[in-house]
């Protein structure tokens, strides 16, 4: 699905990505942890396609294209889904209305017929159940208001409706109480799928309880520097990321 | 608004070009450039006006001449040259049309490209249209309609014949002939406009509109509007602008009036997307407007405005909050782009209790344009208990063009609770940002996000006309990011 | 209004006084017609025969605002060698401008051409102050200027210099009072510098009388990482006009405006403000807050321009204002000219009574109807004097209320 090849990052002339490596797979689930400082939103930018970042090296395929040479919307037209640590609000921009130019974006790219206002609102009213998102949110502004869980479902929400192959959930569930963080994971869990992966950036174990990763990567100063099972995680909640700050000085 | 798809969006935001930048070739019936007091009487017997009006338009031209032109707007231009202008232009026409068959073919054909072909919009909006084209109203429809509810609309100088009593009675009371510069230019010379009666208690059952077009070289456009809505009554009143592309500037100096008596309400609402002028600045039309209504007791007036053209605007659509418990409201889009430069905002004057009023403004700035509010909150010593909210956003596309905001507040009334604020800031990187990631072009999310800051505004207009406005912004925007 | 006056002996630069003269000679006292004194009448000010009378006072107690300052005491604009401190502190030098050599006195950013009371001052400046703060130094005890007009149609034109050397750090307090002055007049100009990474803060008093005039420009210029804080209290005065104009031009500045005006009586006092923001990355922060009570008239013009290409500015602005009667009156006018795009500007007006809603609360819980709007008034202007950072200032600010408008709020 997605292959990064010792990719450098930098911001400002600091470089933030130090030459990572990773590869995920169709059908698979990531997680990638790590202290604060370490790279992690970085990653997810700079996939997204953020222009304040500066690439200096590496690459990175997409499903056979090269990611970093299309804009961002175009990553997003072929299946890149990030939802963002802190999603923006956009006052006046209904989240229908926002949902709908996107939907008909991305089909008109692929040269699909647009969806039809019927089929629009029935997949609104199957998706938003997923999350749980009161039907009222998908009339209001874009985040608008929106508590801080609710900003994070809208999130999945959008997911749902625009099916993505990869997905990037970018600290999602932090500020989240924990019923409100099975929501989120309740929605993940059902979009897993054989022809879709997941990248969930995290800085706490606790959302692996319930979105099972297949692998877990610690992201140490720009690079991964620690690969396992999903165990890894636990070992990390247990021993906390001075353990791998020792490990790599030794 | 909703019935607007964003494919319709799309097709539209292909039109590159200027859309209306055309002209209409009809003979018109001018009279040689320049003003003097033969000039006005010579308008005046073309137009078999009565002896009052002939002396109020002298008087008026006597005190213009004393006048001086302002230059207190945030606005550069070379003044006009009031010599060079001819002051009457109307199409030919050996007799009135008594139907729309009768109408000159190419006329219908400027106004299918306007897109206001009155046969569609008989059928599908029920509005009437007092097309105005070149100062004389060549047609109005729905008459018969109106008529019977004992409405009257009808071109200013129909009204002038027909009802010369409703005219003389109220022509210049809310705009007096000596009230500015313009203002007493545009008394002096008016050619044509729209009157507007509606009788005691009479809900106008339809949108009433006029379409106003600027279409023969060099001829200055003097209109003059006049609604009154007698007392109990209601009206909403919409006007609209478009004008073909010329390379000289335009003058454009219309006066609008108002009249609320008791418990009636007008919706005055604008759209003007004139020609703004090229990519250079060359060109374009100069639209130095007085708008003013007054308000009777518990009466209300509502001016809504979405300009998106002229090269310089100077316009303030204003409330005279006369009676006891009036309301005033003021809703506002003003887009610049290229070398645009608009001046432009309110006056709430609160002279009765309990008056209310509202601006909210949001300007929208792109290009090398500047762009200003500028608005005035009076609260006179008998206005008890008076309010006002203010609200006065601007939003910058470009580190070019300019945003400004000049509100004037003068309070002598210790009641009186007086609220305003502004903000300025750039459009949100991380909005567009975010609209990317979805997949939403650039130039889309722009028209997402500036549609999304103006809606308070565009949610005031009839949704017709809503519609019209929200391809105005995103076409006058297209390719402003800076 | 100038036939009583003699041309000033102050050794100012040539070029200036000729600039100044042409001023004069060229311009009218400026009408209601004129934008920047649409709400401000001076024309009585032009229909006074002034002198220029050197007079003293006796007791300095209700003037000394700091008693830990070094202070320079001036009379209708005379320097009263008397009444001011012979010492002055290290990292300081200060000297009244009528004893400065020609050449000591820099060429000034004074605006002079249309400017007619900046021209007046120069023209027939009565003297002034000029204070050199010296670089990296920190000056604990602040310098107070005192100026007292006295006297019947006296006319003061005093100017105040300062020079805030590099990373220098300074206060300063001006008090403008009165006595026993009928129809006088303090024109008054200043000339303020802050040098890199230099902070300073004038608080300034003015209380002067119910006939007396007041008009005086604040001309300030901000080198980079500066910070200037100007707190302005204006407590009485018939007529009272402030220009504070800063010129922000060097990056990463910090500007702060305060202002409280507490009117009664007929006085009218008008509060002016350019903040000129010339270069990127600097925030500005103005609030003005006043108490409009009788008959009187408040004004605030308050200005933020934004360059271009003076991007990442922060531009805070405002004014409320609390109308007490029905014969008061308030004109605001918070303007934003702004030329750059990545910008942050906001400003707020509001205008209204006192909160009845909360009045009928304090009541209801026991307060006097009286003490309730004190308590409500003290809490409004209190944002403002709470930015006052010198403790005697604020002291003697609670002091001037309490004798003027009998509100206690400490």
């Amino acid at each position: 699905m997605i292959t990064i090849k010792n990719l450098h990052a930098s911001i400002n002339g600091k470089e933030i990505l130090k030459g990572l490596d990773l590869t995920v797979n169709a059908g698979e689930v990531h997680a990638i942890m790590g202290p604060n400082g370490a790279g992690k939103s970085t990653l997810a930018s700079v996939l997204a396609g953020r222009e304040d970042y500066e690439i200096t090296e590496g690459s990175v395929d997409f499903d056979g294209t090269d990611l970093l040479d299309m804009d961002t919307e175009d990553r997003a037209r072929e299946g890149l889904f990030l939802a963002f640590q802190y999603p923006v609000e956009i006052p006046g921009v209904s989240n229908i209305n926002f949902l709908r130019t996107a939907i008909n974006e991305i089909r008109e790219y692929k040269g699909e017929e647009a969806m039809s206002a019927k089929e629009f609102m029935a997949t609104v009213r199957e998706k938003s159940a997923l999350v749980e998102l009161d039907p009222k949110l998908a009339s209001r502004s874009v985040n608008e208001g929106f508590s801080g869980g609710e900003k994070k479902r809208n999130e999945i929400f959008q997911m749902a409706m625009l099916e993505p192959k990869l997905s990037i959930l970018d600290e999602t569930d932090s500020g989240l109480d924990i019923d409100a963080l099975r929501i989120v994971a309740n929605g993940v869990n059902t979009l897993k799928g054989d022809d879709n992966a997941s990248i969930v950036i995290t800085h706490y174990q606790r959302l692996l309880d319930y979105i099972v990763p297949d692998f877990v990567h610690v992201l140490y100063d720009g690079k991964i520097v620690k690969s396992g099972p999903k165990e890894l995680a636990l070992e990390l909640e247990e021993k906390g990321y001075d353990w791998i700050k020792e490990e790599m000085t030794l | 608004m909703a019935n607007y798809t964003e494919n319709e969006l799309a097709k539209d935001l292909e039109d590159q070009e200027y859309k209306f930048g055309f002209t209409s070739d009809i003979d018109a019936d001018t009279i040689p450039k320049g003003l003097s007091e033969d000039v006005i009487r010579l308008i005046s017997h073309k137009k078999e006006e009565p002896e009052w009006l002939l002396e109020y338009r002298l008087n008026a031209y006597r005190i213009w001449q004393e006048m001086i032109e302002p230059e207190w707007g945030h606005v550069h231009y070379t003044k006009p040259d009031f010599q060079d202008i001819a002051y009457y232009s109307a199409p030919n026409q050996t007799k009135k049309y008594e139907s729309w068959d009768d109408v000159d073919p190419e006329m219908k054909e400027t106004m299918a490209k306007l897109g206001i072909s009155l046969e569609e919009q008989k059928r599908l909006t029920g509005v009437a249209v007092d097309f105005v084209m070149d100062s004389v109203s060549v047609a109005t429809s729905f008459k018969a309609k109106l008529a019977e509810l004992g409405i009257i609309f009808c071109s200013f100088s129909e009204a002038v014949q027909d009802h010369p009593e409703l005219v003389r009675a109220n022509m210049g009371t809310v705009v007096p002939h000596t009230d500015n510069f313009y203002a007493a230019l545009n008394s002096a010379v008016f050619t044509d406009g729209s009157f507007c009666y509606i009788p005691k208690g009479v809900r106008c059952p339809m949108e009433l509109s006029t379409y106003f077009r600027i279409n023969q070289g060099g001829t200055g456009q003097f209109e003059r509007t006049l609604v009154v809505a007698d007392e109990g009554s209601y009206v909403s009143y919409l006007e609209g602008c478009t004008a073909p592309q010329r390379d000289e500037n335009q003058l454009h100096a219309a006066v609008v009036e108002l009249i609320a008596k008791d418990n009636a309400e007008i919706k005055y609402s604008t759209v003007q997307n004139w020609y703004p002028g090229d990519k250079n600045g060359v060109g374009g039309i100069f639209n130095f407007v007085t708008k003013r209504g007054i308000c009777g007791t518990n009466s209300k007036i509502s001016w809504t405005q979405v300009e998106t053209g002229s090269a310089v605007t100077w316009k303030y659509p204003s409330c005279i909050l006369k009676g006891d418990h009036s309301v005033g409201e003021f809703y506002s889009v003003a887009v610049t782009n290229n070398y645009q430069q608009a001046d432009t905002g309110t006056k709430m004057i609160h002279l009765g209790k309990g008056t209310k009023s509202t601006i909210i403004s949001k300007g929208i700035s792109a290009g090398k344009s500047q762009n200003s509010y500028r608005g005035l909150v009076q609260i006179h010593k008998n206005a008890q208990n008076a309010r006002n909210f203010s609200q006065c956003d601007s939003l910058l596309m470009t580190d070019e063009c300019g945003a400004h905001t000049f509100p004037y507040i003068e309070c002598k009334n210790s009641s009186a609770k007086i609220e305003h604020e502004a903000t300025t800031s750039k459009i949100g990187e991380d909005q567009i940002f975010y609209c990317l990631q979805r997949g939403i072009s650039e130039e889309k999310a722009i028209g997402l996000i500036v549609n999304g800051y103006c809606k308070e505004v565009l949610n005031q207009l009839p949704m017709e006309f809503a519609v019209e406005a929200q391809k105005l912004l995103t076409i006058s925007l297209e390719g402003s990011v800076g | 209004m100038l036939e009583g006056l003699t041309p000033t002996t102050i050794l100012l630069d040539e070029k200036e006084l000729n600039s100044a003269q042409d001023t004069l000679a060229k311009n009218q006292l400026p009408t209601t017609r004129m934008e920047a004194w649409k709400y401000t009448r001076v024309a009585k000010l032009g229909k006074t025969n002034y002198t220029s009378s050197e007079e003293t006072v006796v007791s300095m107690d209700a003037y000394r605002i700091a008693a830990d300052a070094t202070t320079f005491v001036f009379v209708n604009g005379h320097f009263s060698e008397e009444l001011s401190s012979d010492e002055i502190p290290a990292g300081v030098s200060i000297s009244p401008l009528s004893a400065c050599m020609e050449g000591e006195i820099a060429s000034t950013n004074l605006v002079l051409e249309g400017e007619i009371f900046n021209a007046l001052n120069t023209a027939f400046l009565t003297d002034g102050i000029l204070i050199d703060i010296e670089a990296k130094a920190t000056v604990e005890k602040p310098v107070q200027i005192i100026h007292v007009l006295k006297g019947e149609a006296t006319l003061s034109n005093f100017k105040t210099i300062i020079n805030a050397g590099d990373f220098s750090k300074a206060g300063v307090i001006q008090g403008f009072f009165a006595e026993d002055a009928d129809k006088a007049f303090a024109n008054v100009t200043s000339e303020i510098s802050v040098g890199t990474n230099a902070f300073l803060t004038i608080d300034k008093i003015q209380y002067e009388a119910e006939n007396t005039s007041h008009i005086s420009t604040e001309q300030v210029s901000q080198e980079n990482d500066s910070t200037f804080t100007i707190n302005t209290i204006t407590l009485n005065g018939g007529l009272v006009r402030n220009n504070l104009n800063i010129e922000v031009i060097g990056e990463n500045c910090e500007t702060n405006l305060n202002g409280a005006y507490l009117l009664k009586g007929k006085q009218h006092v008008d509060n002016h403000s350019v903040v000129d923001h010339k270069v990127p990355n600097c925030n500005s922060n103005e609030l003005y807050k006043g108490v409009i009570d009788d008959k009187g008239t408040a004004v605030f013009n308050g200005k933020v321009f934004v360059r271009p290409d003076a991007q990442k500015i922060n531009a805070f602005q405002s004014n409320g204002n609390v109308l007490m009667t029905d014969d008061a009156s308030v004109n605001s006018k918070p303007e934003l000219e702004i030329y750059a795009d990545d910008v942050k500007c906001s400003h707020g007006s509001t205008t209204g009574q006192l909160d009845e809603e909360a009045v009928f609360y304090l009541r209801a819980r026991g307060l006097s109807e009286k003490s309730a709007r004190k308590l409500m008034v003290s809490a409004f202007i209190g944002d403002v004097l709470d930015k006052i950072e010198n403790e005697d200032v604020l002291n003697f600010t609670h002091g001037l209320l309490k004798d003027r408008f009998g509100w206690d709020f400490e």
